[in-house]
């Protein structure tokens, strides 16, 4: 029976961009029945209605965008209209709520304001202004068994503070949202990271964007060191992943943190999600090169999350076609490096939502970022495949110049390998073609101006060393030393 | 790698292959890391597995006491089989071997656990 009730979902106001994508995700994935009764999405307040209270805690229980949630009591712009409104709600709905006044239950009030701040005096003028509310129970700081919130809102605007609150809200806290795996899955805590390991709150808005759920099938196209997999496996997802780059897949690289000198001979993709409790969902990894099929046409996943290398980081690679004349020297027993070319945004995007279009199940979802130069974004040079239609955007500032789209496409119809290619990946302009180039090359200072001014200012610094009598160590035998103790 | 991942494997991408599958394994070591049972996933995937690689692959692993050499019908409902389907394609690891291209030849070695599928630049 649908027992509609309304709650104040409470963000973080940190990748606001995200916020209603992952909620929209999370509501078709679970197939819940919401109506949002706010209009202001960039609010971190919201107030929106579940079908019943069940609902309201499916969605808290994935959301990583969402601080915690309360069911609502009341909710005004006014203070007067405020207290009549809880009063009202109170004598209205006394057979349920009675349960949280009774003489036994503890209880504690938190005061929330923000943009705004009140000193803990002034707080508790506030929770006094309340004292008709026929609470009976003793309070208890620590471990309430009820906590209610009450919540003003003063704008978002920190120069601009408005005269009078926006949003004066009251209610019982419910649940709260999945923000600790955040701290949970922290990469400065994890076993194997790389240049370009995505951090655990974006990896894990990702798998909720992809709608990861138990059981299912995972793929990582350019997985690295698997920080996407770790957030799709926390999830229930049985995750496989490929990458071109060998020393990478096997955690030999360079390490990345900067107190690690070599790696650890036991870091790996699989001893990550060993580390979170999910070595039963890792599949494999696969050393291969993407412009390349390598995987048999029955496969079909039920998610594609990745995130391809800019250039900028990570070098863009395919094997390199080459015919050579000279006799092949090679023996097998020897190991060769295939020497790889260039791979351009373009052709990469193109590739990836064929093999998205070819390889997800009906239905499922490719999960993937497009960087790009913020002046030239236009809707229209995002990549498009007709068996796939593009379901969210949002975007994440990178530096001064640059941003990156978060892009969700769900498979719409099955692929056909004999219908022309209609979709467009000739549609990414020129522009974006080429972004490592204008990332280098088009900066406020170029690359060899500023080598020019860090030498002087190391040759500067030398000169005070030696004016203070230190001795100068050789940083290019130690670094040699390093390299050297890599492969022992 | 495990033999699930094997069943999906190909050496398409090599010039003039049409097919490459199934490939021709080898495991000189290998391990066995026991994971959770789940019968909902080997039922999902069931369908799209190729019954004669699995085959292929038990008798490799040394398994065929265990799995029949034509895929039975109704599966699901053989819970017993389940489980030696579970075994033999989620819990085996390849740790050292190779997997051999049927039509070329070519060898992809599998080093610690991970096969190494790329070709080199006269073979694409």
């Amino acid at each position: 029976m649908a027992n509609w009730r309304k709650f104040i979902l409470w963000f973080a106001q940190e990748h606001v961009d995200f916020r209603v994508q992952e909620f929209e995700s999370l509501v078709k994935m679970f197939g819940l029945q919401v109506r949002l009764l706010t209009e202001q999405t960039m609010k971190p307040f919201w107030v929106v209605e579940f079908r019943d209270t069940d609902t309201a805690l499916q969605y808290a229980s994935r959301s990583i965008s969402l601080r915690a949630m309360f069911e609502l009591y009341a909710h005004s712009n006014k203070l007067p209209e405020f207290h009549q409104r809880l009063r009202n709600h109170i004598t209205a709905n006394w057979n349920t709520l009675v349960e949280y006044f009774r003489v036994e239950s503890s209880f504690k009030i938190v005061v929330e304001t923000y943009n705004k701040h009140f000193s803990q005096r002034e707080k508790v003028e506030k929770i006094e202004s309340m004292d008709y509310l026929p609470i009976e129970g003793p309070v208890n700081l620590k471990n309430p068994q009820v906590e209610w919130w009450y919540i003003e809102f003063w704008g978002l605007n920190p120069t601009a503070v408005p005269a009078e609150p926006e949003d004066i809200m009251f209610g019982r806290l419910v649940a709260y949202g999945q923000r600790h795996l955040i701290k949970e899955l922290s990469l400065k805590q994890r076993k194997f990271i790389g240049n370009t390991s995505m951090d655990a709150q974006l990896s894990l808005l990702m798998a909720n964007q992809a709608m990861v759920r138990k059981g299912d099938l995972v793929f990582d196209p350019f997985v690295g060191s698997g920080s996407l997999l770790v957030s799709a496996a926390k999830w229930g997802g049985y995750v496989l992943g490929a990458d071109i780059d060998y020393m990478m897949v096997h955690a030999r690289c360079r390490p990345s943190r900067i107190t690690q000198k070599v790696r650890e001979k036991d870091e790996s993709i699989r001893a990550n999600l060993k580390q979170y409790g999910c070595a039963d969902r890792y599949m494999d990894v696969v050393v291969a090169d993407f412009s390349n099929p390598v995987w048999d046409p029955r496969i079909s996943f039920d998610s594609i999350i990745t995130d391809p290398p800019y250039g900028i980081r990570e070098a863009m690679e395919k094997v390199e076609k080459k015919i050579s004349l000279k006799a092949n020297t090679r023996s097998d027993n020897m190991v060769h490096y295939p020497s790889t070319s260039h791979y351009s945004l373009q052709s990469l995007y193109g590739d990836l939502l064929v093999f998205a279009a070819k390889h997800l199940k009906l239905a499922g979802r490719l999960v993937c970022w497009l960087p790009f130069h913020s002046e030239d974004y236009d809707p229209k040079m995002l990549p498009q495949h007709q068996n796939l239609i593009l379901i969210a955007n949002s975007e994440q500032q990178l530096t001064g110049k640059t941003a990156r789209r978060l892009l969700t496409y769900e498979k719409c119809s099955e692929y056909s390998p004999t219908e022309p290619f209609l979709g467009s990946t000739t549609q990414l302009p020129t522009l974006s073609q080429d972004f490592r180039d204008r990332y280098f090359n088009n900066a406020l200072e170029s690359r060899k101006e500023r080598r020019v001014r860090k030498a002087e200012v190391r040759k500067q610094a030398q000169v005070e060393m030696n004016a203070r009598g230190k001795i100068p160590s050789d940083g290019r035998s130690k670094k040699r030393d390093l390299n050297k103790a890599r492969f022992v | 790698m495990k033999l699930s991942t094997y069943n999906f494997l190909t050496s398409m991408a090599i010039k003039g292959v049409k097919v490459g599958f199934p490939l021709k394994l080898t495991i000189s070591k290998k391990e066995v890391v026991e994971s959770e049972f789940n019968p909902t996933f080997v039922e999902r995937i069931l369908p799209k597995l190729d019954w004669s690689a699995v085959y292929g692959a038990a008798q490799v692993a040394e398994l065929t006491d265990d799995i029949p050499a034509v895929q039975p019908e109704n599966i699901g409902e053989n819970e017993l089989l389940m489980q030696k389907l579970h075994h033999l394609l989620f819990e085996i690891d390849v740790l050292e071997g190779q997997l051999e291209c049927p039509e070329t030849g070519r060898v992809f070695p599998i080093t610690d656990g991970i096969p190494n599928m790329l070709l080199n630049e006269d073979e694409v």
